[in-house]
């Protein structure tokens, strides 16, 4: 593909928000992960909680869509200058050639859960409820669009931990046919109850601090996250360059990954082959890396078949937890920082490398100029996405 | 404005008074009236009995419209790559979660929970097809038509490779029916491709056009009621063009954003062949 610029992004995670609290998270080993504190839930597990989320209060214009997801996706926006870079877009190309793609897997289901506490004697919902602009998925798009005064396209992809990789995808076909000129794309996810108590029937949550790579890895830390990014057709001095996207699907189990990782293998050529990229080219990998022990596994095994066991990798769920419709964008952020700083995020928690993968996963930070950086989203059901970022020269 | 252009090859149709594509035809014509009859899913056939048996409206809908499509096209389903759009999720589940955790002590099933996803029915449908084909599933809430329709139509010019559409809306029960009250299930599906072949319906070109235009309205009262309150059902009066063997080139104003709406030109070619 035709390389687009990415003008400005931006992340908040357990971490903090914004790009510089992330970093300096990242190069001081520092985890957003600690026992879930959300609401009086009382499973065992850990958690990357924006508690900024509860309390950030919405313009009375955009009151309606108050709910956890649109809360965070409103402090997200604000950090970063991300607002102005979007408006200056806007005034460039005018606001419906801005389009707005966005992923998430909950957005404000929070609130149905909510008002599920509170139903009337007949079983209705609370009079103040409203689904629309809240619950629906589409809310995330609604709001960012109304909030950043853009008027072009807009979608929410929702495929579970792929979607807010898949947006760069969407975004960049529809710049390169032609219907608009740059995107706001990225995602938002926030704790609900329904990602929390349905993990854990899939017992795939760790209930300590999750290890990705670890010979003892035992399942994933759910986090919270808003990340967003800026790409345009035609940008003057850009963070980064969005190189090549690959998507694929398993087309095997709506929740257990292909185990030799065919459709991950193909995600990530198909990457590589749209970016005209050799493999060897890549510099540093942000794994998916979720600490499954199945996930971990299969991507293993299709990162070695892709890159051999040489290319520096990690996952940095470590840090932010398992931020599910938003892990696609905060790790593209994250994948920006790397390429703008030099710098590769070693993997946390890890106390023992588990012997049966072969990837040259780093466990410890690490310094060297980078030029090409790809990053892996695998998501429930199968959906797949890499996507290959260059840095600005 | 620029525009695309892409080749309709398969149809499939679900909706209440319109149980398959073939069959509404005379309907979509305006030869008929429409009645509201309820809608009627069938048990996905490609799913293994379990899964069949467990399949929720949602998974039900865009499968028969999506194997209507499919079979109209006379294409493998194998090699499709896939839009999915909905204005939500499997509605049934939903509800039945939300309950489970306004208790005391939630007991999620696992497998209610993986049914929940916005990308079920994608799921199943690759796993039913074997397919590693690229998938979207998306969403635009009252927009999922439009949202789906320029993904596809997008992905297919780029590509050159054709695209099954799926734009399928399933209600919620209630309580959350009150707040969000779609009157019936309705799907529509259609195969996309880059090229015109004998299997060719009629060529779409495809522009956006900014402002809320007047949409172009069904004759009929009863399918303008549908047109109207349920999102996939915005796609019903490109349902009418096909239908129709009109020669010249029909424009029409699809219902999108608030803010753009869809400009469609459609011309139809090889007259004969409709269903």
């Amino acid at each position: 593909m035709k390389p687009l610029g990415i003008t400005a992004s931006t992340l908040t995670t357990g971490l903090g928000a914004g790009r510089a609290i992330t970093l300096a998270g990242l190069q001081a080993g520092r985890t957003g992960l600690a026992p879930a504190r959300f609401m009086d839930v009382a499973l065992p597990t850990w958690t990357g909680e924006v508690p900024e989320a509860d309390t950030a209060v919405l313009p009375a214009a955009l009151r309606d869509f108050d709910c956890r997801n649109n809360r965070l996706a409103w402090l997200g926006l604000q950090q970063d200058a991300f607002i102005d870079a979007v408006q200056r877009a806007r005034q460039r190309w005018g606001a419906h050639r801005v389009g707005v793609f966005l992923g998430t897997s909950t957005s404000g289901l929070l609130q149905t859960e909510l008002a599920y506490h509170h139903r009337a004697a007949d079983g209705s919902l609370p009079p103040g409820y409203l689904y629309a602009t809240t619950q629906n998925a589409h809310s995330l798009a609604a709001f960012t669009a109304q909030a950043l005064g853009v008027e072009g396209p807009s979608s929410v992809v929702s495929t579970a931990c792929s979607s807010s990789a898949k947006v760069f995808g969407n975004a960049a076909r529809m710049i390169h046919a032609g219907l608009i000129d740059a995107a706001v794309v990225g995602g938002v996810d926030s704790m609900c109850l329904t990602t929390l108590h349905g993990f854990n029937s899939l017992e795939l949550l760790s209930p300590q601090i999750c290890r990705p790579w670890d010979a003892a890895r035992n399942g994933l830390s759910l986090g919270e996250a808003a990340a967003f990014a800026l790409l345009e057709r035609d940008s003057d001095a850009p963070q980064g360059w969005l190189l090549g996207v690959g998507e694929s699907n398993d087309g095997h189990h709506m929740s257990t990954p292909h185990p030799e990782g065919a459709g991950a293998i193909a995600a990530m050529q198909l990457a590589l082959a749209d970016a005209s990229l050799a493999a060897t080219e890549i510099d540093y990998i942000n794994l998916h890396g979720t600490a499954t022990p199945s996930n971990d596994s299969a991507e293993d095994r299709a990162v070695g078949h892709v890159f051999g066991s040489n290319t520096a990798c990690s996952s940095t769920k470590g840090a932010t937890g398992h931020t599910l419709g938003a892990a696609g964008g905060v790790e593209a952020v994250i994948a920006l920082l790397a390429l703008q700083h030099g710098f590769m995020p070693g993997g946390l928690n890890v106390q023992t490398i588990d012997p049966a993968l072969h990837v040259n996963y780093l466990q410890h930070n690490r310094s060297a100029p980078l030029r090409h950086v790809l990053s892996n989203s695998f998501g429930f059901g199968g959906s797949n996405a890499s996507l290959v970022f260059g840095a600005a020269r | 404005m620029s525009s695309l252009t892409v080749w309709v090859d398969g149809v499939g149709v679900l909706g209440p008074g319109l149980p398959s594509w073939s069959s509404s035809l005379a309907t979509l014509r305006g030869e008929q009236p429409h009645a509201f009859v309820a809608s009627v899913l069938p048990p996905p056939a490609r799913l293994p009995p379990a899964e069949r048996r467990r399949a929720g409206a949602a998974v039900k809908l865009a499968m028969a419209v999506a194997d209507e499509a499919v079979a109209h096209a006379g294409a493998d389903p194998h090699t499709l790559a896939t839009v999915f759009s909905a204005s939500s999720g499997e509605g049934g589940n939903c509800h039945i979660l939300c309950e489970t955790l306004a208790t005391d002590t939630p007991m999620v099933s696992p497998t209610r929970f993986t049914n929940s996803v916005h990308n079920a029915a994608a799921g199943y449908w690759h796993i039913a097809v074997a397919s590693r084909a690229a998938s979207t599933s998306l969403g635009a809430f009252d927009a999922s038509f439009g949202a789906g329709l320029i993904e596809a139509a997008t992905s297919v010019a780029l590509s050159g490779a054709p695209i099954l559409l799926v734009a399928s809306d399933t209600p919620y029960p209630e309580p959350l029916h009150a707040a969000r009250p779609l009157p019936d299930n309705f799907g529509i599906a259609l195969v996309l491709s880059a090229t015109r072949s004998e299997r060719s319906l009629a060529s779409l070109s495809i522009e956006l056009v900014p402002g809320a235009s007047v949409p172009t309205a069904c004759a009929d009262a009863s399918l303008e009621a549908l047109r109207v309150a349920i999102p996939a059902a915005c796609g019903l009066p490109l349902l009418q063009a096909l239908a129709r063997g009109e020669e010249q080139l029909q424009t029409l104003a699809l219902t999108y954003l608030p803010t753009l709406t869809l400009k469609v030109s459609l011309q139809r070619v090889n007259l004969h062949a409709v269903a």
